[in-house]
C-alpha cells in the first residue's frame, strides 16, 4: 500500500484556483522531487498536506497510510507523521525552541501510545540530533526562530524534523537562502534521515538541491498540474534546457532575461 | 502627627469625599470604568467619620508623620479622599539613607471586612535600595480600596511590585503615587489577574536625572473589568521613563490603559516611551487604550504606540503543524505574549508562582 495517495487535487485561495488536479503517489523509501516555477503551485500543495487553513480543497482526496488525510486537523497530521519544513519557518517570541519542541515530540509520542519523555532523555536526544546539524547548542535555549538567520532557521526545521522523525517529510524550499556550506550541512542532516521506513517530498525551484540530495523521482509542476515525471535525469534536463525548454513559462526566468 | 492634626487630615478628607461623591462615567477619567457597584454598596454602608482624636497608635514614628498624606492629593480624588478619612491603620516602612535591603520586602493584603481601606507609606532614604512587593487578595465579595504613597530620595534604587489577586467578586481600587528624587531609579510593576471591577492607579513624579519604569501585565475573563491609569510626570530635566503595559482579554472581558505622560516646562531632555499592547482572544472582549500626552518642553523625546491583536494565525499553524494541539497552541502564544513582562521581574519567587498562576489561567481557559 502506498504511503501517501493524492488523487485529482484542486485547491483554491480565496477565488483563485491554485492547483487544478494533482495525483502523485508516494512509496516509504522513495524521495519524490517537485520541481517547478515559481507559482505553479509547489507550496501550495505542501501546505495543503499539511492543513493549512488558508487553502480550500475543492475537489479530489489524499490517502495517507490508509487514512483520509484532508479530514485530519494539522496537529492529528503531525501526530500521524507528517511533517513540513517551512519555506518560511516562523518567528515565535517568548516560546522557547526547548519547551516548544518537547511539546510537540511528547504530543507525538502520546498519540502513538509511548511513554513522554523526561527531561534527561529528551535532552540526550536532542543533543544527538544537534550534532547532525552542527547546530550550536545556544539556539536550543533562544526563542523560537526568533533573530535567527535564514540558514540558521532553515537547520533548525530540519534539526526538528530529526527529533520528531516523521514518515513522510515535505519539504519546502529547504535550500532557499542558503549558502553553499550550510546547503552541504543541512542535505547531509536530510541524508541521514532517509530510510526504508520515511518518504520525502522536496519541493525546490532549482536543481542545485537534488545535487545533495538525489531523488528517485522527480515531477514538474507547472500551473496548478504536474505536466512530467521521471527519475533523476529530468532534474538534469531542467538544469540544461530551463522550465522553456518544457514549453513552461518561468516569471522568474522570463524577467532574468530582460 | 498628633491626634489633633490627624483628626484634622481625616475630617478634611472625608468632607472632600461627600463634596465629590463616586465618580461617574461622566468624569473623563472614569469615562470607561463605571463604579456605580462600589457606590451601591457604599449607600448601603453609609460611611461615617472615624470617632474622634483618630486612631494611629501612639507609637506611629512622628517622622512619618510629616510624609503622610503629603504625596497622596485627596482634593480631586474620591477614592483617596475616602481612604485617607477612614484608613485603619498604616503600613510604614523605612529605609535609611545608604541601606541596602536585599530581600523583598512582603506586604499581604487580605481583605479582611466587606470594606477596607488598606494604606501604605514607603519612605526610602537617599542611596537606599529595597524591593516592595504589594499582594492583595481576599475571598468572597469585598471592596478593596488602596492607597499607597511613596517617596524615594535621591540615588535610591526602588522596586515596587503590586500583585492584585483579589476574588472573583471583588471590587478593587488601587492607587499608588511615587515621588521620585534626584537619579533614583524606580520602578514600578503592576500585575492585575483577580477582581470583577478593578482599577489600578499609578503615578510618579520625577525629578532631575530620574529613571523610572513602569510594567504592567493585566489578564481579563469572563465578565472581568480591569482599569490601568497611569500618569507620569516629569518636573525636571534629563529625566527617563519606560512604560509597557499589556493585556490579555477573553470572554466578555473589558479592560482600559489610559497613559497620561506630562512634561513640564523646566523638564528638557527628557526621554519617554510608552508602549500598550493588548492581545484580544474572543470577539466580545473590549479594550479601550489612549495615550494622554502634555508636553510644554521643547528639547524632549517622547513615543507612544497601542496595539491590539489577535494570535497570529501563522504562528498557529506552524505549532499545530508539529503536533501541538490547537488549544495548546493557543495558550503558548498566550503565555508568549505576557513573557517579557514576567521576564522583567527581578524577584524570583514571584516570578516562579506567576509562571504557575498564568500556566493554570490559561489551561483553565482550555477547558
Amino acid at each position: 500500500m502506498a504511503l501517501l495517495e493524492i488523487k485529482d487535487l484542486h485547491a483554491t485561495v480565496g477565488d483563485r484556483e491554485i492547483l487544478k488536479g494533482i495525483s502523485l503517489t508516494v512509496n516509504s523509501g522513495e524521495v519524490h522531487a517537485i520541481m517547478g516555477p515559481n507559482g505553479s503551485g509547489k507550496s501550495t500543495l505542501a501546505q495543503v498536506l499539511a492543513g493549512r487553513e488558508l487553502y480550500v480543497v475543492t475537489g479530489g482526496q489524499v490517502i495517507y497510510d490508509g487514512k483520509d488525510l484532508l479530514a485530519m486537523l494539522p496537529e492529528d497530521r503531525a501526530r500521524e507523521g507528517i511533517f513540513l519544513a517551512f519555506q518560511y519557518p516562523v518567528e515565535i517570541p517568548g516560546v522557547s525552541n526547548m519547551y516548544f519542541l518537547k511539546a510537540a515530540l511528547n504530543a507525538i509520542r502520546k498519540h502513538r501510545g509511548l511513554e513522554e519523555l523526561d527531561a534527561m532523555d529528551f535532552l540526550s536526544l536532542v543533543k544527538d540530533r544537534m550534532k547532525l546539524l552542527e547546530m550550536d547548542q545556544v539556539l536550543l535555549n533562544r526563542a523560537v526562530n526568533a533573530g535567527f538567520s535564514g540558514g540558521e532557521k532553515k537547520r533548525n526545521e530540519i534539526f526538528q524534523m530529526a527529533v520528531l522523525e516523521p514518515r513522510l517529510a515535505i519539504l519546502d524550499e529547504t535550500d532557499s537562502g542558503l549558502d553553499i556550506d550550510a546547503l552541504r550541512t543541512v542535505a547531509g542532516g536530510v541524508n541521514a534521515l532517509r530510510s526504508p521506513e520515511r518518504a520525502m517530498i522536496v519541493v525546490t525551484h532549482y536543481q542545485r538541491l537534488l545535487n545533495y540530495i538525489v531523488p528517485d523521482y522527480v515531477h514538474v509542476l507547472a500551473e496548478g498540474r504536474i505536466v512530467k515525471s521521471g527519475g533523476k535525469e529530468l532534474a538534469l534536463e531542467l538544469e540544461e534546457s530551463g522550465y522553456a525548454g518544457l514549453g513552461i513559462v518561468d516569471e522568474e526566468e522570463a524577467v532574468a532575461k530582460l | 502627627m498628633t491626634a489633633v492634626a490627624e483628626q484634622g487630615l481625616r475630617e478634611t478628607a472625608f468632607q472632600r469625599f461627600l463634596e465629590l461623591g463616586f465618580p461617574t462615567t461622566h468624569d473623563e477619567d472614569w469615562r470607561f470604568t463605571n463604579v456605580a457597584p462600589i457606590a451601591r454598596m457604599g449607600d448601603r454602608l453609609r460611611f461615617s467619620p472615624l470617632a474622634k482624636n483618630g486612631c494611629l497608635s501612639p507609637g506611629f514614628p512622628p517622622e512619618a508623620q510629616q510624609y503622610l498624606g503629603k504625596y497622596a492629593p485627596f482634593q480631586n480624588h474620591a477614592f483617596v479622599a475616602l481612604n485617607t478619612a477612614l484608613f485603619r491603620d498604616v503600613t510604614y516602612i523605612h529605609i535609611p539613607r545608604g541601606q541596602i535591603v536585599g530581600e523583598p520586602i512582603q506586604i499581604r493584603y487580605d481583605s479582611p471586612s466587606e470594606i477596607s481601606h488598606p494604606r501604605t507609606l514607603i519612605v526610602v532614604g537617599p542611596d537606599a535600595h529595597c524591593t516592595i512587593v504589594e499582594t492583595y487578595s481576599g475571598t468572597g465579595s469585598y471592596f478593596t480600596n488602596a492607597v499607597t504613597e511613596i517617596v524615594a530620595g535621591s540615588g535610591s534604587v526602588v522596586d515596587h511590585y503590586k500583585v492584585q489577586l483579589e476574588s472573583s467578586s471583588a471590587f478593587h481600587v488601587g492607587v499608588m503615587f511615587a515621588s521620585l528624587g534626584r537619579s533614583a531609579n524606580f520602578s514600578a510593576t503592576s500585575i492585575s489577574l483577580g477582581g470583577a471591577l478593578v482599577r489600578n492607579e499609578v503615578s510618579v513624579t520625577l525629578s532631575e536625572g530620574t529613571d523610572a519604569t513602569l510594567n504592567g501585565l493585566y489578564l481579563v475573563n469572563g465578565a472581568q473589568h480591569v482599569d490601568n491609569h497611569t500618569s507620569i510626570e516629569h518636573a525636571k530635566p534629563h529625566g527617563t521613563s519606560h512604560e509597557l503595559y499589556k493585556g490579555i482579554l477573553d470572554g466578555r472581558a473589558s479592560a482600559v490603559f489610559n497613559g497620561r505622560i506630562i512634561v513640564r516646562q523646566d523638564a528638557q531632555k527628557t526621554d519617554s516611551k510608552q508602549t500598550n499592547k493588548n492581545l484580544v482572544l474572543s470577539d466580545e472582549a473590549v479594550i479601550n487604550t489612549k495615550p494622554e500626552l502634555q508636553i510644554f518642553a521643547d528639547d524632549v523625546r517622547c513615543t507612544h504606540g497601542a496595539t491590539i491583536g489577535q494570535l497570529d494565525a501563522e504562528s498557529m499553524f506552524y505549532l499545530q503543524s508539529r503536533g501541538i494541539g490547537k488549544q495548546d497552541a493557543r495558550s503558548l502564544l498566550t503565555y508568549a505574549f505576557a513573557q517579557d513582562i514576567i521576564d522583567r521581574i527581578k524577584v524570583q519567587s514571584l516570578k516562579d508562582s506567576l509562571e504557575r498562576v498564568l500556566f493554570e489561567k490559561f489551561h483553565e481557559h482550555d477547558r
